[in-house]
């Protein structure tokens, strides 16, 4: 390395400094400085963050960081979650561990969100990298039991292997079992996706046995009730546990040891599993209550007075999830137990049922609102809702971050006035000043926007279906909300016109989703040519998008910022309308 | 999705119509199955219910409400379980090479649980009678019930009928004489 100047520090010393920056968007700015800051920097950075697999390539990424430890990537968009984009779409990360395998012998952490990852790249992972430590694959894809075997018996100091909401090819429990003897590392495991019958619960005793540092263990529906005793009093130092499946008939003696084993977890700090919850079993759980800041009970099916007597046992909840069955009294209950509540998720039980099932209105979120200050994060399915709600909850909630609501019914209307929701979330971005993300649902107007676009400066994602009139609703958002990264739009009126006037700023941004819109193969084609740094794909699995007119609209488009041209893994139903690329296959 | 060669007012034509009101974002649901996002084809899932025997439930938007696939079919699997009595029963019918399978809680009583016999099977029930048993068909409804014994389809109100059947049986006319039935 060269010294461009003579009398800065020595690189020793920058390099130190810069160690204690750890954020990405710090080393960012760092590496900005000049070109001795930037060279220096290059050579330190240990983690990297890459939000969108295509916006780089992995050449590119150990070109300029040489001596990478933790890798970050994210693959499919948001929408995939809910089956909007194609499978075969992409995200695949074989070819990121191939070249890092090469580049990064001393790569210890890799963590994937809604990657496809085979048992090629899992079995590559395994042989490529001594020092292994982390593996996360959150929403992950395309794996089977056979490449976690491969990670589990190479990996001699493995310690987090994390499969989050992962879709596995559950072939056999045996792989747990791979773990050598002596593997004693793990810190945390999490298989709670895993669906067989068959996870070798002998094999996971004695791994849990063996690792005294254990901090976090979720286990998956197939362990029954009566095995988490013998995992609990094995792992007394757990911090977080998920159990399995929390039924069972009840017997005093199994009741007895399951409240015992939980009352010599000192530090438990956060319970998730309670898949099949047996109610009479839940008092097991209150010597650890006044203790628990985290809560998922989004798939236990018990009734509001189960859960109230519950949650009354947790002064100290920051974290809830649950499902509909809470209903208003619940949450009223909550809101007057729960004073530290930071984040709440209340899911649909019955999500396609045209009737309500459950006492579940604006009502609950609204007590939520007004009890428990510092809340900061919603996530709230429900049936109807009013402006006056909305209203109420921005102004009792002014530090929300994260305000996600979805109204079952798309387009439904305030239902005191029957008028579109748009002063409600009006006045959640414009009281919210930290608002980072929105999700709209009910019905709206472009009016919505404009608020959106006025008071979102700090909003960097947006959600948005079924709303809007014209092209003006979108036009607002793309010029008035300075921070956005993310943005994606379902069935709504969009067309060309704010897209193409916007143009530049899809640069500032990650990505742009738009599905069931009204944006025309002929602007996106524009959009291709006229911005090289974009990559601007449509995805249509009906037929090729140029078999039809220009003005026709494409079913479903994805725009994102990238440095490494179009992609070279498009299935056959993605086409990239960069001029490079051919558009017929 | 048919693309005319006109200016198709309705692809580019975005209304404010609830969903179910447009083919090209709707399918309908047979609640039994699955919920499968990726049968995006509204015409196709038309035809698909006709196979079906269930009536749709409601129409659902692909991907809407927006709940992970994990999540939905945990929920659909603790309702299957939270059942007590009738969930999925064998249908066989003499003379078919195999049996098939219904849930005879998506039926509502006797008359749709026939008509969706008949579809499936292409015959059809007489008309019943308390005295009589089923007149004018040459095919009879019968059903296994807790107790092991073969009893004639109607006798019983419904929701007795439908928490106590463990199978189904369609019998010729003639096997079904001891029934009581007039071929």
């Amino acid at each position: 390395m060269q010294k461009e100047m003579a009398y800065s520090f020595p690189d020793e010393v920058l390099k130190h400094v810069f160690s204690f920056i750890q954020s990405d968007k710090d080393r960012n700015a760092v590496s900005l400085v000049c070109k001795s800051w930037y060279e220096i920097e290059r050579w330190c950075r240990r983690k990297v963050f890459i939000g969108n697999c295509y916006a780089v390539s992995p050449r590119m990424v150990i070109r300029r960081f040489p001596e990478v430890r933790s890798i970050e990537l994210k693959g499919k968009p948001h929408f995939a979650d809910f089956n909007l984009v194609p499978d075969g779409w992409g995200g695949y990360v074989l070819q990121w561990i191939a070249e890092m395998a090469g580049a990064y012998p001393w790569l210890g952490e890799i963590r994937l969100k809604r990657m496809v990852v085979t048992d090629e790249s899992l079995e590559l992972i395994a042989k490529s990298f001594k020092n292994f430590k982390v593996l996360v694959l959150f929403s992950c894809e395309g794996f089977s039991t056979d490449g976690l075997a491969a990670i589990a018996a190479s990996c001699k100091n493995l310690r987090e292997l994390d499969l989050r909401e992962s879709e596995v090819d559950d072939l056999s429990g045996h792989w747990l079992a791979q773990f050598p003897e002596t593997c004693t590392s793990l810190v945390s495991l999490n298989i709670s996706c895993l669906g067989s019958d068959e996870v070798s619960f002998s094999a996971l005793e004695r791994l849990v046995d063996r690792c005294p540092n254990l901090r976090s263990l979720q286990l998956n529906r197939a362990v029954t009730l009566d095995k988490i005793a013998n995992i609990l009093r094995r792992a007394p130092q757990l911090v977080d546990f998920g159990t399995g499946n929390y039924a069972a008939e009840l017997q005093p003696d199994v009741f007895s040891n399951l409240a015992g084993a939980f009352s010599s977890c000192k530090e438990l700090k956060s319970l998730s599993g309670f898949w099949d919850v047996v109610p009479a079993y839940l008092p097991a759980l209150y010597s650890i209550c006044p203790r628990l800041t985290s809560l998922n009970l989004s798939y236990a099916t018990i009734q509001s007075p189960d859960l109230i007597k519950l949650v009354s046992h947790c002064p100290r909840l920051q974290r809830l999830l649950v499902l509909d069955y809470v209903e208003d009294s619940g949450l009223e209950e909550l809101a007057s137990s729960c004073k530290d509540l930071q984040e709440l998720r209340v899911f649909p039980s019955d999500p396609f049922g045209v009737e309500p099932n459950v006492s579940l209105t604006e009502q609950g979120l609204v007590a939520v609102s007004l009890g428990c200050p510092k809340l900061q994060s919603v996530l709230y399915f429900c049936r109807r809702m009013s402006n006056a709600a909305l209203v109420t909850i921005a102004q009792n909630c002014p530090n929300l971050t994260r305000f996600r609501l979805c109204i079952i019914e798309p387009k439904t209307p305030d239902y005191l006035t029957l008028e579109p929701l748009d002063a409600g979330f009006g006045a959640i971005v414009e009281h919210c000043k930290d608002l980072r993300r929105l999700s709209l649902s009910g019905l709206l107007t472009d009016h919505v926007f404009e608020y959106i676009g006025t008071y979102g400066k700090k909003l960097e994602m947006l959600s948005v279906a079924f709303a809007g009139d014209s092209d003006l609703g979108l036009h607002h958002v793309l010029s008035g909300c300075e921070s956005l990264r993310k943005l994606e739009i379902r069935d709504c009126p969009f067309g060309d016109k704010a897209l193409l006037a916007n143009a530049a700023k899809l640069e500032t941004m990650r990505s742009l989703w738009m599905s069931s819109c009204a944006v025309s193969f002929g602007a996106c084609k524009l959009l291709g040519q006229k911005m090289p740094k974009l990559n601007v794909e449509v995805i249509d699995e009906t037929e090729p998008p140029d078999s039809r007119p220009e003005s026709y609209p494409v079913d479903k488009l994805y725009i994102y910022r990238s440095v490494a041209g179009p992609r070279f893994d498009m299935p056959p139903f993605v086409w990239s309308m960069d001029e490079a690329v051919k558009i017929l296959h | 999705m048919v693309f005319e060669k006109d200016l198709n007012l309705d692809a580019t034509e975005l209304r404010l119509g609830l969903p179910g009101s447009s083919e090209e974002s709707i399918r309908i649901s047979n609640k039994r199955a699955l919920p499968d996002m990726n049968d995006d084809s509204g015409v196709a899932a038309a035809k698909k219910c006709d196979q079906e025997t269930a009536p749709p439930t409601k129409a659902q938007v692909v991907g809407w409400p927006p709940i992970r696939s994990y999540r939905k079919n945990s929920l659909q699997t603790k309702k299957t379980e939270a059942e007590t009595g009738g969930m999925y029963v064998k249908v066989s019918m003499d003379g078919a090479p195999y049996l098939r399978k219904i849930d005879l809680k998506v039926y509502k009583g006797y008359p749709e649980l026939f008509k969706a016999m008949e579809d499936m099977f292409k015959f059809k029930v007489g008309k019943y009678s308390e005295r009589e048993g089923y007149n004018g068909s040459e095919f009879v409804p019968t059903y296994e019930d807790k107790d092991g014994d073969w009893m004639l389809v109607g006798d019983v109100p419904w929701e007795m009928f439908i928490n106590g059947c463990k199978r189904l049986r369609i019998v010729r006319g003639s096997e079904a004489r001891g029934l009581g039935c007039v071929v």
